[in-house]
């Protein structure tokens, strides 16, 4: 399993890639292999500014539903347009072209309530 | 809430050593899946799938009173029942809805083998038991067989090579009491997938020696091992009902478009409720519906009507592996249950267009 360490992670398994005040959002490669195949991300967010932990999206494997939640606050810029047809992209390549959201960070400082690869991975229990 | 500990089927540790994700399930637990549930779905639509299904309960009932006993508890006509062959039935409650579906094996006229939903053993037991005015004697011997389903186009080829019985012999529905894989057991042409195949009734202690057997067996068949996640999409697709999803202690087998299972030629518990619903109409019904604008049903989401009125109640729902497209099962209002009508899924308080089509599915 695959906790990259230049990505900081939540506790309810998104990841983040912070660039400035700019950040990719996406769920961790623990995430979808709990979840198992996913068929369906729904994401009508873009444009919103959201609160940390605010539910930015829904992502559904076979058998199940999981909320999205916002890591940090910000504005939803850009959702990947690949998942609407591609949604295995996120079992396949979590931090890749899994990604979901492009955000502008409207507190970057919440950014150091994130857990590190290290402090995260031992989470899962792995 | 029961708070007893979970238990576990005789090939816990097995299932664990081949990758199985277990969960709790009816008090067991149980394999959800092994590799990935969309594999293991097509595996079974395709080639042939091992289920390890060993909660589901079995009681035997026995003697002069049996026959008049399950007449009076089961929806289905139990004497249209011959020796070697198998009835899907449901067991009606006293307040119009079920307490279990459940299949009726006919080992003899005055022996029968009942096998029912692992949630509802209990349930099922003490509401037979209650019922017993006839003398006929009960036995839940759930803990002592194990229950694997073989399932898929390839299952019959492939069991043939462990067994002198001949499999093709066995019509749908039927069963056989003969040796598989040098153990004796039951040989049941039946199954929950709509794919083919057979289910396997195994005394506990043999249970591993007849796993492993058809695990080898089947390598040349491409087996996989597979998990309750994928039992349920397969059923899904063959718009199977799922006893607390689709029907329940508040569902009448008519509205649940089990009236083929329901005779009233013959009295059981309740039979004048249904009746009426038969001959009078029903107010909803379970249909098939599938998703025409993209979202997922799920169960207990509501079904509106274009005005956002709620018309309804979604029971089961899932992408189907096999089509591709998201399909549901529901009690719709009569009103708007005919085949073709658009309805709409309240998904996250978003009305997602659906449209009602047939069962099965595929």
């Amino acid at each position: 399993m695959n906790f990259p360490s230049e990505l900081k992670y939540t506790k309810d398994h998104e990841w983040v890639k912070v660039d400035g005040d700019i950040a990719i959002v996406g769920i961790t490669d623990f995430a979808q292999g709990e979840l198992g195949d996913i068929v369906f991300v729904d994401i009508n967010s873009v444009g919103n500014t959201l609160s940390q932990e605010e539910v930015f999206g829904t992502v559904e494997a076979v058998k199940t539903v999981s909320d999205l939640f916002m890591p940090v606050s910000g504005e939803i810029l850009e959702v990947n347009p690949e998942l609407d047809s591609n949604p295995e992209y996120i079992n396949e390549d979590a931090y890749g072209k899994g990604w979901m959201v492009k955000i502008k960070l409207t507190n970057p400082s919440e950014v150091n309530t994130l857990m590190d690869a290290e402090t995260y991975k031992t989470s899962t229990g792995n | 809430m029961t708070t007893s500990a979970l238990k576990n089927i005789a090939l816990n540790e097995k299932h664990i050593s081949l990758g199985a994700k277990m969960v709790p399930f009816a008090g067991y637990n149980m394999p959800l899946q092994y590799s990935n549930l969309i594999q293991e779905h097509l595996c079974v639509r395709n080639n042939v799938g091992i289920f390890d299904v060993s909660h589901m309960g079995e009681f035997i009932v026995k003697g002069e009173g049996a026959i008049d006993l399950l007449q009076w508890v089961t929806s289905n006509d139990v004497s249209k029942l011959e020796d070697g062959k198998i009835q899907y039935s449901c067991l009606p409650n006293s307040q119009g809805g079920i307490v279990d579906d459940l299949l009726v094996y006919r080992k003899s006229e005055t022996e029968y083998l009942l096998v029912v939903n692992a949630s509802n053993i209990d349930k099922d037991w003490e509401w037979i038991n209650s019922q017993n005015k006839f003398g006929a004697s009960l036995e839940n011997i759930s803990d002592t067989l194990s229950l694997f389903a073989v399932q898929g186009p390839k299952a019959t080829e492939m069991l043939q090579k462990l067994t002198e019985v001949n499999l093709n012999s066995i019509p749908y529905y039927s069963f056989t009491e003969g040796k598989l894989a040098g153990v004796d057991m039951i040989i049941s042409n039946t199954g929950y997938t709509g794919a083919g195949g057979f289910e396997l009734y195994v005394e506990n202690s043999k249970a591993i020696q007849v796993f492993e057997s058809i695990m080898e067996v089947g390598k040349e068949f491409d087996i996989l091992p597979c998990g309750l996640g994928c039992r349920d999409t397969l059923r899904m697709e063959k718009g199977f009902c799922l006893y607390g999803n689709d029907i329940n202690d508040n569902t009448s087998p008519i509205e649940a478009g089990l009236g083929w299972i329901t005779k009233f030629t013959k009295d059981f518990v309740n039979k004048e409720y249904h009746l009426n619903l038969k001959n009078n109409g029903v107010t909803k019904k379970l249909v098939g519906f599938e998703m025409i604008e993209r979202g997922i049903p799920r169960h207990d989401y509501e079904i509106n009507d274009e005005n956002g009125n709620n018309i309804g109640l979604v029971t089961s729902g899932t992408q189907s592996p096999s089509l591709q497209k998201a399909i549901g099962m529901g009690y719709v209002d009569i009103k708007h249950s005919d085949m073709g009508n658009t309805i709409y899924i309240n998904i996250r308080n978003n009305r997602i267009k659906a449209k009602i089509v047939k069962i099965p599915f595929l």
